[in-house]
């Protein structure tokens, strides 16, 4: 089966420096693929990459980005334009920002359907309702016609979800959705979207910082530092038996329950000393 | 809105109208200048000037004079003109209209034209366009009203004469209107040849006011849209797939207008102020033209009440701009 997303030998950098070494990474139809990695390891910036907004400072050296075979980095705006939205969709970081404060939820989730599936208001309200429903919100009818100030985080994320499942795209990248939701909600959350990804059999590159929601939803996992793959395999494989010291010490350093006190290690100064010699060798 | 912050809404600007009376009702009488003695003929006793001034109440002590015109104003009346010998409200009853339908024009003109440059600016950000924009509104930016006005008037106006340079209407044109809205009851009753001579009467007058007020419009307007062009939401709605125009005014258009309207309620205030010189320039038959003959002629009642008019015009725009501010900005609506 050929891959959905092919990454190959992608490269970034900065005025600063280099952002991304020659990565690699393919996702398969699907699967649930994890990016992780600390701040800077660059795993937000190859999801920008991937729907085409990067920041302006941040430009691509090298290497190609191939969904189910075309080279995005080769389209052109519009081409990708057409793209993003139908078949690749985006679950933001912070729901808190993410949504228009000046439209109603009902016009801002029904924007894809409208323009992009071209439904009458009529049918796209009648579909957001039953999208509504899908993500677990009460009341549809009435959160359609509320304005996003008057939703909490976890409702506002939900909607956020179902906007991005709306028109059934290939392939959803999810950007930290959980970091910016209280606890109790993060669950829920991605439990959410684990079912959504499941009964829509969406492919899902996620990218996160925090092992335990990779653990729980995620099928393969990607390890980065500084621009740079260190590790990628079956997310199972990997957490039972890491073979970077990296990815070792990353483990250490998240919480546990039933030992409190083994966990919280930083990860250690001697091996980012190391890692640093090593991605600038 | 919850009754009680309309009532104190009303209640704060009836305070500041009666701020307006007494500021203005003792400046006109502080400034040098003394009404009867521009109407006095030659070779008047004393005891007629003494008499005429107890017939306008000017020999009764300031505050005594300030509570019969207070009086008065509490009933609906401004007093009679000095100069015109007319009842003051209807004087200006006469001449509002044709301040407000020029306001109005040079408003609707520097919000379309200010928005324009703002969007186009904003869609073309770090280009020369935006920069070249941002050099013309510079200019536009630094000259004020009635340098617009005078240039008009000896380019336009002199030079090639292409447009009128003075007067509301052509003379010779006798529309029969029955109000002194030419542009409103021209248009209810379709006559449009009327109505184009007007707005060509207005073209002038309308631009020079326009033109700074266009330019803070757009200057602010762009400056928030860059704000709102980096938030979160416009990344998302681009990731949506949604087309550019359609990123600039239904998202972020509405977002970005709610700073830019208030300094624009503000400036429209300057605006109106500015019709007392360009009216002037452009003998346009408006209130700003009128309060000048006023102040000229020392005509007190009139004076007064041309400043209780546009103090009361202030107040209305500054609730307009409240309403809308609330109406732009559903965050506001349930504060």
């Amino acid at each position: 089966m050929s891959p959905v997303i092919d990454i190959r030998n992608l490269s970034a950098r900065s005025a600063v420096g280099p952002i991304l070494r020659d990565v690699s990474l393919s996702v398969n139809a699907g699967e649930v693929m994890a990016l992780v990695g600390e701040s800077g390891a660059g795993k937000s910036t190859i999801a920008k990459a991937v729907l085409g907004i990067l920041p302006a400072g941040i430009e691509v050296t090298g290497g190609n980005i191939f969904f189910e075979g075309t080279d995005l980095l080769a389209l052109s705006p519009a081409r990708l334009r057409d793209m993003l939205g139908v078949r690749i969709a985006l679950i933001p970081q912070d729901p808190l920002t993410s949504l228009n404060p000046a439209r109603r939820i009902g016009d801002q989730l029904t924007d894809g359907l409208r323009l992009r599936a071209g439904m009458n208001r009529k049918r796209a309200f009648d579909r957001a309702m039953s999208l509504l429903n899908d993500v677990h919100i009460r009341e549809p009818e009435r959160v359609l016609k509320r304005y996003p100030h008057e939703l909490s985080g976890g409702m506002r994320q939900r909607v956020l979800i179902a906007q991005a499942f709306s028109l059934n795209p290939h392939v959803i990248i999810a950007d930290e959705p959980t970091t910016a939701l209280d606890v109790t909600v993060q669950k829920q959350v991605l439990r959410l979207i684990r079912d959504m990804q499941r009964e829509h059999k969406t492919t899902l590159l996620f990218v996160t910082h925090d092992l335990g929601v990779v653990a729980q939803i995620c099928d393969r996992m990607t390890v980065l530092y500084g621009g740079k793959v260190l590790e990628q395999g079956f997310t199972a494989q990997i957490l039972k038996n890491p073979q970077s010291p990296y990815t070792r010490a990353l483990l250490a350093a998240s919480p546990r329950y039933d030992q409190p006190e083994q966990s919280l290690e930083p990860v250690p100064e001697a091996l980012i000393a190391e890692l640093q010699r090593e991605i600038s060798a | 809105m919850p009754l009680s912050i309309i009532l104190s809404r009303a209640l704060s600007a009836l305070l500041t109208l009666f701020g307006v009376m007494v500021v203005v009702f003792v400046l006109v009488r502080v400034v040098p200048g003394d009404p009867i003695s521009m109407m006095i003929a030659p070779g008047a006793t004393d005891a007629d000037i003494a008499a005429l001034r107890a017939h306008y109440g000017l020999d009764l002590p300031i505050w005594q004079q300030f509570w019969v015109w207070f009086k008065q104003v509490l009933q609906g009346n401004l007093g009679t003109s000095i100069s015109m010998k007319q009842g003051v409200i209807t004087i200006i009853a006469q001449r509002l209209p044709a301040t407000l339908e020029l306001a109005i024009f040079a408003l609707i003109m520097a919000v379309i034209w200010g928005g324009f440059i703002a969007l186009v600016s904003t869609a073309w950000r770090g280009t020369w366009v935006e920069r070249a924009i941002d050099n013309f509104n510079g200019i536009m930016l630094a000259v004020p009203d009635f340098i617009w006005a005078l240039t008009f008037v000896l380019v336009l106006g002199v030079l090639v004469p292409v447009l009128p340079i003075s007067g509301r209407s052509d003379p010779s044109i006798d529309a029969g209107l029955a109000t002194q809205f030419y542009i409103l009851e021209g248009l209810a009753r379709a006559k449009f040849a009327f109505v184009w001579d007007v707005l060509k009467h207005m073209l002038l007058p309308a631009c020079a006011l326009a033109f700074p007020l266009a330019a803070v419009i757009g200057r602010v307007l762009k400056n928030t849209m860059m704000d709102v062009m980096v938030q979160d939401y416009i990344t998302l709605a681009r990731i949506k797939g949604l087309s550019s125009i359609r990123i600039l005014l239904q998202e972020a258009l509405r977002n970005a207008a709610v700073p830019a309207l208030a300094l624009t309620g503000v400036q429209f205030t300057f605006l109106i102020g500015g019709t007392v010189i360009t009216e002037r320039i452009f003998s346009y038959p408006g209130i700003g033209n009128l309060a000048i003959d006023a102040v000229i002629n020392r005509d007190l009642p009139l004076i007064q009440g041309l400043v209780l008019t546009f103090g009361i015009i202030f107040i209305i725009v500054n609730m307009a701009v409240d309403a809308l501010t609330v109406w732009l900005n559903p965050r506001l609506r349930h504060a």
